[in-house]
């Protein structure tokens, strides 16, 4: 046991779906401020280690700890239910194809929470809602529909709206991935913002240069398992085993 | 073609329609309330309400509308359960149609992305939340038109209870038959005021849909 109790910390977690075996006793321990990247081939079960963080997916073995709370708690259906989302609305989550509620306005995306599970009051949750989209730089947007906005703007609308239950952790999968390529830096520039402002995160990505320039861990996953880790200058420029070669090879010159 | 009976019967017949659109709307509500309790049970994580579920909309589909109503009509004395013509006539149907309209609200449902679900109860929602302010304002606007077959499905349906003697439209034609000979005519009225109502119907959907539409 160290003093510092890491923000996030992940103990042997196992995931299969039937007999296909996708994590194989992973551990990730995340400090507070501290921006870890996931990297790794197809299928190499990033987002579901992601998604086990907040219990999108049940680990058959393992736990999950955040800020010392443990988040795979056995507990009765509804006591799990009351804690899960105690829990969840501690992390933010930020998905690869947006997931904004289309039916509500930017701003109503933003607020619901805080309105609903934090009983704000709505001209306040609407103040909120300006200074978040202040953050992502979309202040001018607090009254469009998800319909109008560009997917990079939509990826920001859905970082401001994580935002404002103002969590502990921010867990991003793949953001850009669904964006196109110029469309790309305005969401990694509200990314290293956070970073700037040690908003402590997880983040999957396929984007080798912005893993590098942000995070101040890497993990390299292949087949359910942690093949390497390290900081991002030496991963990057001398990995260590041969299966992470192989893969920054590919991903350098594809 | 004989226009004077036509204009003669007219009014009787419009009378009769007015009791085929009360019939409808009395199993549309019934049919409506009862789906959504089944669709409830049917996407319940309680394994013997899933069952339950599946169990009634097999059954009501499984079997003729005509079989439910004599069941429920003549059968249901014997079980004690005595209803006039009109109540057995629009609770048959009603719990009919609910077979359908459980089908169309979850196909609604299950057609809103998993990705909304996903992204409510990331920030927290917990199921109920997450069903009422995320996937069921999203999955009403998708369910609109398949309760809109199912509702033109039932109007049509109600001719049916012209066979316990419902004085609606179908049962008015019928005796009219016995009275003028002249099937050709009576029926011709029949049909139009059946199409009118359903027309009406369709506007009456089509408008739901594109007011929905718009909201956003
Ligand atoms: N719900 C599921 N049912 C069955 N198999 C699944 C399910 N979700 C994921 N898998 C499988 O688990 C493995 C890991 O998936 P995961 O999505 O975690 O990979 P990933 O590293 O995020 O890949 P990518 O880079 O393509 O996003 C894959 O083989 C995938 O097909
Ligand atoms: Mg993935």
């Amino acid at each position: 046991m160290t003093d510092v109790r890491p923000m996030i910390d992940v103990r042997g977690a196992r995931k299969s779906y039937g007999a296909l075996e996708v994590l194989k006793g992973i551990d990730l321990s995340v400090q507070r401020g501290q921006i870890v990247a996931v990297i790794g081939p197809s299928g190499s079960g990033k987002s579901t280690l992601l998604r086990s963080i907040n219990h999108l997916e049940t680990l058959n073995a393992g736990e999950v700890w955040l800020d010392g709370v443990k988040v795979n708690q056995k507990l009765g259906r509804a006591a799990f239910e009351r804690h899960i989302n105690q829990v969840r609305q501690q992390m933010g989550m930020v998905f690869q194809h947006f997931n904004l509620f289309p039916h509500l306005s930017v701003s109503d995306n933003i607020t619901i929470g805080p309105i609903k599970l934090r009983g704000m009051d709505k001209a306040k949750a609407r103040e909120l809602a300006l200074v978040m989209l202040d953050k992502v730089g979309l202040a001018e947007k607090i009254d469009a529909y998800p319909a109008r906005l560009s997917g990079g703007q939509k990826q920001r609308v859905a970082i401001a709206r994580a935002l404002a239950m103002q969590p502990k952790v921010m867990l991003f999968d793949e953001a850009t991935s669904a964006l196109d390529p110029e469309l790309v830096d305005e969401v990694n520039l509200v990314m290293k913002q956070l970073a700037r402002e040690h908003m402590t995160m997880v983040i999957v990505t396929h984007e080798m240069r912005f893993a590098a320039e942000v995070a101040d861990r890497v993990l390299f996953m292949a087949d359910g398992t942690v093949v390497e880790e390290g900081a991002p200058d030496e991963l990057f420029r001398c990995p260590k085993q041969e299966r992470t070669r192989l893969f920054l090879r590919k991903f350098l010159n594809p | 073609m004989d226009f004077a009976l036509i204009l003669r019967v007219l009014p009787v017949f419009v009378a009769a329609a007015w009791t085929t659109i009360g019939i409808s709307l009395i199993s549309l509500v019934i049919g409506l309330a009862v789906a959504a309790v089944v669709t409830t049970a049917r996407l319940s994580q309680v394994v013997a309400l899933r069952f339950l579920g599946a169990a009634y909309v097999s059954i009501f589909r499984g079997t003729p509308a005509l079989i439910q109503i004599f069941l429920l009509y003549f059968g249901g004395p014997q079980v004690g359960i005595q209803l006039e013509p009109f109540a057995a006539g629009a609770i048959a149907l009603g719990l009919n149609i609910a077979a359908y309209m459980a089908e169309s609200m979850r196909g609604g449902i299950l057609a809103v992305d998993r990705g909304q679900m996903e992204a409510a109860r990331s920030l927290g929602f917990g199921r109920g939340r997450t069903m009422a302010w995320i996937v069921l304002p999203q999955a009403a606007r998708l369910m609109i038109r398949p309760l809109g077959v199912n509702a033109v499905a039932l109007v049509k349906g109600t001719a049916l209870v012209a066979t316990i003697s419902v004085v609606e439209l179908t049962y008015t034609a019928q005796r009219f038959i016995g009275s003028t000979y002249k099937p050709f005519e009576i029926f011709a009225v029949t049909a139009v005021l059946y199409m009118i109502m359903i027309y009406g119907l369709t506007l009456l959907i089509g408008a739901l849909d594109r007011a929905y539409a718009e909201e956003r």
